[in-house]
């Protein structure tokens, strides 16, 4: 069902049957390394160039949230994945040797709740009995295309991102019961502040997660109180103050110990990362290896997971143009 | 002792170029290359200007070394090769006094292509 | 996109401003400074040692620029010149060797897409922008040298 502006309240609330993280050396040395599932030694993860093992990551990750769940690929009905790579590679070869039917998204950063979402839809229409939804980032990959070479003596500003090398996969079943439910979702809507600051993604993405969490919390009357936790991905440091600021003055503060923020957590501030984490993958592998977890265990019971995309490209940069930001917003609830 | 100076002198005069590219990265957000392009350029009009020869004097490999020296070759390459000759001296000057640093670079950077693999930051 | 911003806009730039650490502008400076004067130290004994081989007021500069720029694709290929740019910001790229590093760099990590358009086309990613303002420059410097030392002088 549709409510308000742009959120769906799905009449049969799928399950998150299974979830996999896997992330690479970096991240395992960050305060949220003992809750991934697996954690890579080798930022190639065996193969020839850093676009392969991104690829190889992601598939790992979608065949072991497969396992988990007892599904076989023949079984699996839908994969909705996308990564930072153009023309999103690191999701096609992960496709190609799965054999499973693809949905390829981009929403930058936000693509795996913007997969959550539609994935949800479609499972609780009665059009998949599952589907996956995973995205994968590697620090390598984005670095090469974004920036600079690897090997650049560069400096990075204090509110760069540093990309994690990670990948996260969430198996929905139409399945009722007891246990993990995606139970509500919001699309995002483009907002641009007119930022144009490459090296300050959190800038350029706030305004668009503050819109989608209104919105969510307007669409379903609901209240900023009514979740054990809100989580964003990926603000990084800055943009978490960034957006517990906007919230403020538009006059609904939120907590700010309600407010995650999945590239915060991801890193020590002492890994020198700046801004904190950021990447498709690194809001995947927080939410299925931390958050789900914990939720599972009864640590939360309803959280908002919120996914900030901004869908700049290397050329729209060159051009000088300013960054739009977007943001989708997906409830989780264990019943 | 006179080397001792000379060193001395070196290292403050690059040093202070350095940090003249260092406030710029902190203030004004350019990037390594547009860095490196600004102070060959500027080298070069500092050059035709007649302010970086007594620069070069002064405080030797300190101003050379620093890519405003590398404009400081194309300049005086292209002006030397005007006086001998003549207008077509501007077009060949610059890349034949710069051409033994160009080539190296280009050189040295196939080799290690060849010779390394790229590697992932800690 | 270049229209002006708005007032809601501005006060969000300010707002992002405010909330944005700045660089600890003293720190790199004092970075910036040893180690690009190091780098010219170094430059500097190279060129003495020239002189002390008896190479020419020409050759001995030349020696200098290829020893510190053969330095600077080395470190770059065992992958220690990223982190001494990492700490030393313009320090380490202003010099010679940064503009070595520069051409290194990209040749190293777009091996993998071929010889040709890989490697050989990358090369120049940044080196590339140098060169074409750097060679222009001193051409537009000696036609005018050239023009004025002709209807002048």
């Amino acid at each position: 069902m549709r409510v308000g502006e742009r959120t769906f309240l799905y009449d049969r609330p799928p399950r998150v049957a299974a979830h996999a993280s896997i992330v690479g050396p970096k991240e395992s040395e960050g305060p949220l390394a003992a809750w991934f599932d697996e954690v890579s030694r080798d930022d190639l993860f065996g193969q020839k160039t850093w676009e392969m093992g991104e690829s190889e990551m992601l598939r790992r990750c979608v065949a072991r949230a497969m396992t988990d769940a007892d599904v076989v690929p023949e079984d699996a009905q839908a994969l909705f994945s996308g990564d930072l790579n153009d023309q999103i590679i690191a999701t096609g070869f992960a496709a190609r040797a799965l054999g499973v039917p693809l949905v390829g998204l981009y929403g930058a950063c936000s693509t795996f709740v913007e997969g959550l979402v539609l994935a949800a839809a479609l499972v609780s229409g009665g059009y998949l009995q599952n589907a996956l939804c995973a995205a994968s980032s590697h620090f390598c990959t984005a670095e090469r295309q974004f920036r600079f070479p690897l090997e650049m003596g560069t400096q990075r500003p204090p509110s760069a991102q540093w990309t994690a090398t990670a990948a996260g996969c969430a198996l929905l079943a139409a399945e009722e019961g007891p246990g993990l439910h995606v139970t509500a979702g919001t699309l995002g809507r483009i907002v641009d502040r007119k930022i144009k600051d490459a090296n300050h993604m959190g800038a350029a993405m706030a305004p668009a997660v503050e819109a989608t969490i209104l919105a969510h919390l307007d669409d379903t009357g609901a209240a900023a109180d009514d979740f054990d936790l809100i989580a964003t991905g990926d603000l990084g440091w800055i943009g978490r103050e960034i957006l517990l600021r906007l919230l403020r003055e538009r006059g609904r503060p939120l907590p700010p110990e309600k407010l995650v923020d999945c590239g915060a957590s991801l890193f020590f501030q002492e890994q020198d990362t700046h801004a904190g984490g950021s990447g498709c993958g690194c809001v995947a592998a927080v939410s299925c290896g931390w958050l789900m977890k914990r939720m599972e265990r009864g640590e939360l019971k309803r959280v908002l997971l919120v996914g900030s995309g901004a869908m700049l490209s290397p050329t729209s940069t060159m051009q000088a143009e300013t960054i739009p930001g977007i943001a989708y917003a997906a409830r989780l609830e264990v019943q | 002792m006179e080397v001792f100076w000379d060193l001395v002198k070196a290292f403050v005069v690059g040093g202070l170029i350095c940090v003249v590219g260092q406030v710029l990265i902190q203030t004004t957000k350019l990037t390594n290359a547009r860095i490196l392009v600004l102070f060959v350029t500027a080298g070069v009009f500092l050059t035709a200007l007649g302010v970086y020869k007594p620069l070069v004097d002064f405080a030797g490999a300190g101003a050379t070394v620093p890519l405003t020296g590398f404009g400081y070759s194309l300049a005086m390459g292209a002006i030397e090769a005007v006086n001998s000759y003549g207008v077509l001296g501007a077009l060949a000057g610059g890349v034949t006094r710069a051409a033994a640093g160009i080539a190296a670079a280009i050189f040295f950077g196939l080799l290690n292509a060849l010779i390394f693999k790229p590697k992932a930051k800690p | 996109m270049n229209e002006q911003k708005t007032p809601q806009e501005q006060r969000y730039a300010r707002l992002v401003d405010e909330l944005t650490p700045g660089s600890r502008h003293l720190r790199g400076c004092l970075r910036a400074f040893w180690v690009g004067g190091l780098i010219c130290a170094i430059g500097q004994a190279l060129t003495m040692l020239a002189r002390t081989l008896e190479l020419g007021e020409l050759t001995a500069p030349m020696f200098t620029s290829c020893a510190l720029i053969f330095l600077g694709t080395t470190l770059t290929g065992i992958g220690v010149y990223d982190r001494i740019g990492k700490y030393a910001g313009a320090g380490s790229v202003v010099p010679i060797t940064g503009f070595a590093n520069s051409v290194a760099a990209p040749a190293i990590e777009f091996r993998r897409e071929g010889m040709v358009l890989g490697l050989g086309a990358k090369l120049f990613q940044i080196a590339g922008p140098v060169l074409t303002y750097g060679i222009s420059a001193s051409i537009v410097v000696g036609l005018v040298y050239w023009a004025v030392k002709e209807w002048f002088l």
